[in-house]
Parts: C-alpha cells; sequence; structure tokens
C-alpha cells in the first residue's frame, strides 16, 4: 500500500438533505476546519441512496465513500434512515466479500445540530483513507 | 434534443468565497462543460444588480437552466429560482452549488477548496442537464392552527391568531394553563405583579369563540405536512367534570393523601385531588391518578361523598382526539438545569439552598408563605442571603456553555424585593459579568446596588455546605483577589435555563431540530427566528433559546403572523419532486411498494402507480428498484451517477 505525504483520497460523500448537509452547513456557519477531500452529494433521504451508488463510485475511482443521515428515530421521512442501514450494511458485508477494505466504506448519523461531529467524521475518515491508499479493487480499467 | 443552455454564475459572496476560493477559475471550469451556454462571476450574486445580471443573462443568452455557484440552497434557493421564474424559465431548472459553507468556509487551502468548489459546481451542473420543468402542486389548506404549550408564548400565540379569526387549539400539559410565568411574584424591570398582568390572559384564552383550550393533554403523533397537518392529542383524565366542579374546595380537605405541590416546587405540599393554582385556567380541580388511593370508592372514595355539584367521576377515561390543523406554534418552554448536576453548590441537597423559581414562590403574596420571606429549614427570617449567578450557565467545561441570559435581571429583582421584605437583612450577589442589555435593564440593577445596598461580589462560588444552622459559602472576590466566607441564612441558585423535559420527544413528533443544548432550531438564526426547518411549524419562547417575558411575547406575536400569513392563503404550493413510475420499465415486482413509509404506491395491472398526494419525495422507492424505473423527479438515479462521475473526474 502506498502511504506517500502528498496521496490525498477523494471521497464522495452522501448527505441527506434534512440533517446531515443542514449539519455541514453548521460546520461551514461554525467554521470548523476539516479536510478537502470529500465531495458532498445531497440527497432527500439516506433511504434514497441507492446500494448501487456506493459501487458506482468506487467503480469511478473513489478511495472512500460516506453516507451520512439523520440519527435513527429523527428520520424526517420517518423511516429511510432504518431503510439505509440495512442496505448499507449488506453493502458493506458484500465489500468484505470482495476485497475491499471496511475502512473505505462509512456511515455516520450527523444531525443538523451537529457541525462539529461533521467536520470530525470528515476529519476521521480521510485520516483511515490516508493510512489504506489508493482503491482499486473496484476501479474501471480506463480509470486507472 | 436540442442541445442544453446553462448558465452558470458564481458568486464571490464578498470575500466569504473568494477569498479561498478561486472564483474566476471556477468559472472558466464550467465554461469547459459541454452544455454550458454561459459564465458569469459577481460580487454579490444575491443583491440587487446581481439578481438583475442572472435575470438578464438568461434573457440575453437564451438560457434554458441555470447553476449559481454560491451560499446554502436553504438561504437563496429559493431568490434565484424566483428569478428564473421572472426570466421567463422554469423555477425547477435552477439550482444551487453550496460552495460556501461545504467549502470555502471549512477549508484555508485555496488550491485544495478551488478543486472542491470545481467538483461540488460540475456535479451540479451535470445534474441540471436533466431536470425537468414543473409546476408546483397546489394543496387545499386547512384554516386552523394548534398551539404547543400554554405558558405566556403559547397563550400570546393562540391569542393573535384567533384575533385574527382563525380557529386555534391550544394544548397544555398541566392541569393549568399559565406556564412559568404563573409561579413569578413580580416581574423585571418594572416590578409589576406577574399573575395580575398573566392572568387576564388566561381568562381570554378561556372564553375566547375561537380558542379551544385543550388541558392535561399532549400531542401524541403528527403526520402530513404544511398547511395540513393531523394531529393526535393525548388527553389525560382528570376525573373531575369541568363545568359541574364549583371549586368549593370540599374534596381536598377530605383527601387522605398528602404529594409534594409541583406548582409550589415542592415547598408545601397538596392532596391527590388539587387546584394547582387558586385562578387555574380551566377553574376545576384535578385528580392526580398516580397519587390517589385507587381511583375507587371501597378503598376511598371520600372527595365523591363530600362533592355536593358530582363533578367527580372516577369512571373517566383518556381520550385520543384527532385534530386536523394547517399551522403548528411550538412553545414548550423550559425548566431549571437540575441542582443535582452541581455538588459543588451542594447538589440540591443542602437545606435553605433554593433555586430562582423556589425563591420567586417565597417571595409571592400567593404562594405558601403569603409572601414573607421565611426560610424552608425553621422558619425564620433570613438575615443573610447569597445569590449565586451563573448557576451551571457559561461553564462549558462542566455544565451549560451558553449565558441563561434572564439571571443577572431577576436576581437584581430578588435582591431588591428581598430587601423591601427585608429591610435590616444583607444581600449579597455572586456574578461573573452583569449581562443587562434591555430597555430599563441596567438602571434597574444600578438601583439594586446602589438604593438597596446589596453587595456584588465578582467571582464564583467553590464550594458550600450546612454549618451551625447556616450554609457556610465559599467564594471568591476577583477584584479584590480575595477569598470570601459567607455564612448565609439562606443561598438562592440562578440555575441555568434548559430546555423543557420533553422537548426532545416533542421536537422528534414534530420533526422539528434541536441544537446542540437541546432547544428548538431555528430554521435561520437572523433571517427566520420563528420558523421550524419543517415547513408550517414555528417556533416561540423560550424553547426555543433562553428569553425572558417581553421577548417571549415578540416571538410569540411573531410566529403568531407567520400563522395568519401562511393560513390566509387560499391554496399553498407542494413541491412536486415526488416519485414518478416509468411503466414500460416496471415489472410489477412491488419492492417499492413496501419500502415507502408513506404508503404512497400501489401496484395496478402489474405496475407501480404513485398516489401523488401521499408521495412525499424522500426516494426510498428508488433505492429499491433494480430497473430504475422510479425515481423522484429532478433527483434521478441517473442524474446521481452523472453527479458521481463529476464529483471523481
Amino acid at each position: 500500500m502506498s502511504e506517500q505525504q502528498d496521496y490525498e483520497p477523494r471521497v464522495v460523500a452522501f448527505l441527506c438533505k434534512w440533517c446531515s448537509s443542514a449539519g455541514s452547513d453548521l460546520a461551514g456557519v461554525s467554521r470548523i476546519q476539516y479536510p478537502a477531500n470529500a465531495t458532498p452529494i445531497t440527497v432527500p433521504c439516506t433511504g434514497a441512496i441507492s446500494p448501487m451508488y456506493i459501487l458506482s463510485a468506487f467503480n469511478k475511482g473513489a478511495d472512500g465513500v460516506l453516507v451520512s443521515g439523520c440519527h435513527i428515530g429523527d428520520c424526517h421521512y420517518l423511516e429511510g434512515n432504518y431503510l439505509a442501514r440495512r442496505k448499507m450494511y449488506l453493502i458493506m458485508k458484500l465489500l468484505e466479500f470482495i476485497g475491499v477494505e471496511q475502512n473505505r466504506f462509512r456511515m455516520s448519523w450527523v444531525s443538523a445540530a451537529e457541525g462539529a461531529k461533521f467536520a470530525q467524521v470528515i476529519t476521521d475518515f480521510v485520516g483511515d483513507l490516508q493510512q489504506l491508499g489508493p482503491q482499486d479493487k473496484l476501479k474501471r480499467a480506463e480509470n486507472k | 434534443m436540442s442541445k442544453k443552455r446553462t448558465g452558470v454564475f458564481v458568486c464571490h459572496c464578498g470575500t466569504n468565497i473568494a477569498a479561498t476560493v478561486d472564483v474566476a477559475k471556477v468559472a472558466r471550469e464550467m465554461a469547459a462543460e459541454n452544455t454550458v451556454a454561459f459564465t458569469q462571476e459577481y460580487v454579490y450574486m444575491c443583491s440587487e444588480p446581481g439578481q438583475e445580471s442572472v435575470v438578464q443573462a438568461i434573457k440575453d443568452n437564451k438560457l434554458d437552466s441555470i447553476v449559481v455557484t454560491c451560499c446554502s440552497p436553504n438561504l437563496h434557493e429559493k431568490t434565484f429560482r424566483d428569478n428564473a421564474q421572472r426570466a421567463g424559465i422554469n423555477n425547477f431548472t435552477c439550482e444551487i452549488a453550496n460552495i460556501r459553507e461545504q467549502c470555502s468556509w471549512v477549508h484555508a487551502d485555496k488550491a485544495k477548496g478551488t478543486e472542491k468548489a470545481i467538483k461540488i459546481s460540475r456535479s451540479v451542473v451535470r445534474r441540471v442537464n436533466r431536470n425537468q420543468p414543473m409546476d408546483a402542486i397546489a394543496v387545499s389548506v386547512t384554516r386552523r392552527a394548534m398551539v404547543i404549550g400554554g405558558g405566556i408564548a403559547g397563550i400570546q400565540a393562540a391569542l393573535d391568531i384567533a384575533n385574527a379569526g382563525i380557529e386555534v387549539i391550544l394544548v397544555e400539559k398541566q392541569a393549568t394553563i399559565g406556564g412559568r410565568m404563573l409561579q413569578l411574584s413580580e416581574t423585571f424591570p418594572t416590578l409589576d405583579c406577574s399573575q395580575c398582568v398573566l392572568s387576564p390572559k388566561m381568562v381570554e384564552v378561556k372564553r375566547h369563540p375561537k380558542v379551544k383550550l385543550m388541558t392535561y393533554s399532549e400531542v401524541q403523533e403528527v403526520s402530513g405536512s404544511v398547511g395540513n397537518f393531523r394531529v393526535k392529542v393525548h388527553k389525560r383524565s382528570t376525573f373531575v367534570d369541568p363545568d359541574k366542579c364549583k371549586i368549593c374546595d370540599h374534596c381536598t380537605e377530605v383527601c387522605p393523601v398528602v404529594v409534594p405541590n409541583e406548582y409550589e416546587l415542592g415547598l408545601t405540599a397538596r392532596r391527590a385531588i388539587y387546584i394547582p393554582y387558586a385562578q387555574a385556567i380551566p377553574a376545576s380541580f384535578t385528580l392526580d391518578e398516580d397519587a390517589c388511593l385507587g381511583l375507587n370508592p371501597i378503598r376511598c372514595g371520600k372527595c365523591k361523598d363530600v362533592c355536593e355539584a358530582g363533578a367527580i367521576d372516577y369512571d373517566m377515561r383518556p381520550q385520543t382526539v384527532t385534530e386536523d390543523v394547517g399551522a403548528i406554534v411550538v412553545a414548550t418552554g423550559f425548566d431549571l438545569y437540575g441542582p443535582e448536576n452541581m455538588p459543588e453548590l451542594g447538589g440540591g441537597r443542602v437545606e435553605d439552598v433554593l433555586d430562582g423559581l423556589q425563591f420567586e414562590r417565597l417571595i409571592s403574596a400567593s404562594g405558601a408563605t403569603k409572601g414573607h420571606i421565611l426560610r424552608p429549614s425553621d422558619h425564620k427570617e433570613p438575615k443573610e442571603v447569597v445569590f449565586i449567578q451563573c448557576a451551571g450557565s457559561r461553564d462549558p467545561a462542566k455544565h451549560c456553555a451558553y449565558c441563561s441570559k434572564i439571571c443577572c435581571m431577576y436576581t437584581a429583582k430578588h435582591a431588591r424585593l428581598y430587601k423591601k421584605h427585608v429591610p435590616d437583612g444583607r444581600a449579597y450577589v455572586f456574578y461573573i459579568d452583569i449581562r443587562s442589555g434591555g430597555k430599563g435593564y441596567e438602571e434597574f440593577v444600578q438601583r439594586t446596588m446602589e438604593d438597596d445596598d446589596t453587595l456584588y461580589l465578582r467571582g464564583r462560588v467553590s464550594k458550600l455546605y450546612r454549618k451551625d444552622g447556616k450554609v457556610r459559602v465559599h467564594g471568591t472576590d476577583t477584584l479584590t483577589g480575595q477569598n470570601v466566607e459567607i455564612d448565609a441564612d439562606m443561598v438562592v441558585l440562578a440555575l441555568a435555563m434548559t430546555p423543557s423535559k420533553g422537548t426532545a420527544e416533542i421536537a422528534k413528533t414534530l420533526k422539528i431540530g434541536r441544537d446542540k443544548d437541546g432547544f428548538l432550531a431555528e430554521a435561520h438564526p437572523k433571517l427566520r427566528p420563528v420558523e421550524s426547518v419543517t415547513g408550517g411549524i414555528y417556533l416561540a419562547g423560550a424553547a426555543q433559546a433562553p428569553k425572558d417575558i417581553p421577548e417571549t411575547v415578540a416571538q410569540a406575536g411573531a410566529a403568531a403572523s407567520k400563522v395568519i400569513a401562511l393560513l390566509s392563503q387560499a391554496t399553498l404550493s407542494r413541491s412536486p419532486l415526488i416519485a414518478k413510475v416509468r411503466p414500460s420499465h416496471c415489472t410489477g415486482c412491488g419492492m417499492c411498494v413496501e419500502a415507502c413509509p408513506f404508503f404512497a404506491i400501489r401496484l395496478e395491472n402489474g405496475k407501480a402507480i404513485v398516489n401523488e398526494a401521499l408521495c412525499e419525495g424522500c426516494g426510498s422507492c428508488s433505492a429499491t428498484c433494480l430497473r430504475a424505473a422510479i425515481d423522484v423527479k429532478n433527483v434521478t438515479q441517473m442524474q446521481i451517477h452523472e453527479m458521481i462521475e463529476a464529483c471523481l473526474a
């Protein structure tokens, strides 16, 4: 595994609109600094995140994928994050089965009030990915 | 399909974005996108000239969609969508790329920040390529409102709404409305009697033809959305018919059960059948089910025997009432920070150490001592009283980080009232800073210091304990640099204000957010201070943040006016971004039907069909569909895949 100092992991962060995206806004308003490696994609709900999105992101060259939504029980759409949790657990198992390191995929629950937690989640995730080096198990050939 | 013509507008936001993102480079990169026909950058895109330039650019360049890369969509999505419409294109072909909150404010490294801003902007440009123009769905409005919490905030909001001719349901958990304000003796800075100000308003609530009062009730379940909520309210049983009760008090004379009186904050006791306060609204006794010997005439039945009015009914059962309303105001108020969390201040176990609210009851003419200040342990008049401010406030290491805002003022009031009752007494106040912003507030504190000869000591108290029949207080005076020891007859803690017990549950039920301290979160700290993030739900009073009575009344009035404005509309527009089925791809497997939390999808002739009135657009269906046959409009699977690609390019 490469552990060069200048290696910058590329992360796609799926955020639900109501909690985690609002939490990231709060991190911004509070000016809490965190690494710039994660590009956010805001979706209505974590329940709307198809497992295909995760695989698609790895396939297109992501070194890590984050899914972040409302705390369990707080979903704006009642139970979307329960649905997400079940699916994401399966994705974790699948990734493990095909040999992608567990630390490349992460789920977190960040509420609209948790700007500091959002920054911490990204910081920790990017730190862990730096240890792992680039992901090439699922990367499409032309992206290698 | 003819080629897309997208315009990208990059905002500098003064230097908020431009200082850490190379905005010119973002604009250049976007210009290189296949579908982008026009790019522009400007110092304040949301200003009048900025907005005008967007409209002009759409017209001049025949743009069919726009992306504004600026702040969070929560702030200006509506602004720019309105501009899109003004320029003659559909408002749903406008999207916001958030490069401020999610980028420039959190990344100091300009090169990395610029790179991320480009990725964010590019992903939104790709998304907008496939956005479909559409119209908002018009829905009817239920012209009724609900106010949760019957303290001064809830009372004010309910009256303001009712006076506009809109029916309002006021739901209160306790047996009487009035809330915390009802427990206060006098109010700062005018020292007028709290109950004299409040009681007439309570009566007005009771008599108002447009107000439906539900006390001893709690909101259990809320469904629906702005304009059309359905609320289930659980009404506990009081076992006394308020219409028959003559408040003659005969029942309490015979009731054998004695429990602490919550209204007097445990300073006195009450019976199992009780009226919280003589002028309670509704004017009726309540039988406390938990304290009563058993609601069974064989076991006790004394109250029922003496009730000449026949008001007591042991068979009364709790009810669940369903109400349809168009808007909700949440005014659930505050509690005091638990003294048990502060062992340094006695942990709530040292005698003659009271909290601010208990002191209010002690000096109130309607209180247990009829307004005479007597300390609880031996009923003697305390000659030395220590008031401790910031008990639990402004202490991020151990307690609450925030300032509770009202304690400086009410402590000054307490000291004054104490001196009025006990002219030869001595009052000490430990404080960190005096925060007396407000009309007439600073003058009030000055008078307490000078006219009433109250000794203000700038410093904290490190410990207090019982010694020789007194409370020994160890503190420090940071102005003289000396430690202070006072043997006080009584100590009053200005405990921090916390959201009332149950705030977390009500926030969960209503699906509205809370801030880091547990108070209800406003939609925007400056521009939308009385709205929650959920449309149609508004906030008032100390449930949102610590505040005093005038501020609470102002906020309640503001929330009421928002409700009135909302419910004055004939129809509301609802987001059209809901699920849509492509019948050609649907195999009728039914996975989406099971995934939908709103029961909005059904199968008909082997194909899924979406009920547009029920769908909320969460997208749970699309995530389960193996053939991408169901999608949320403008957030389709295809769009997300293209956004992912843009993020990783």
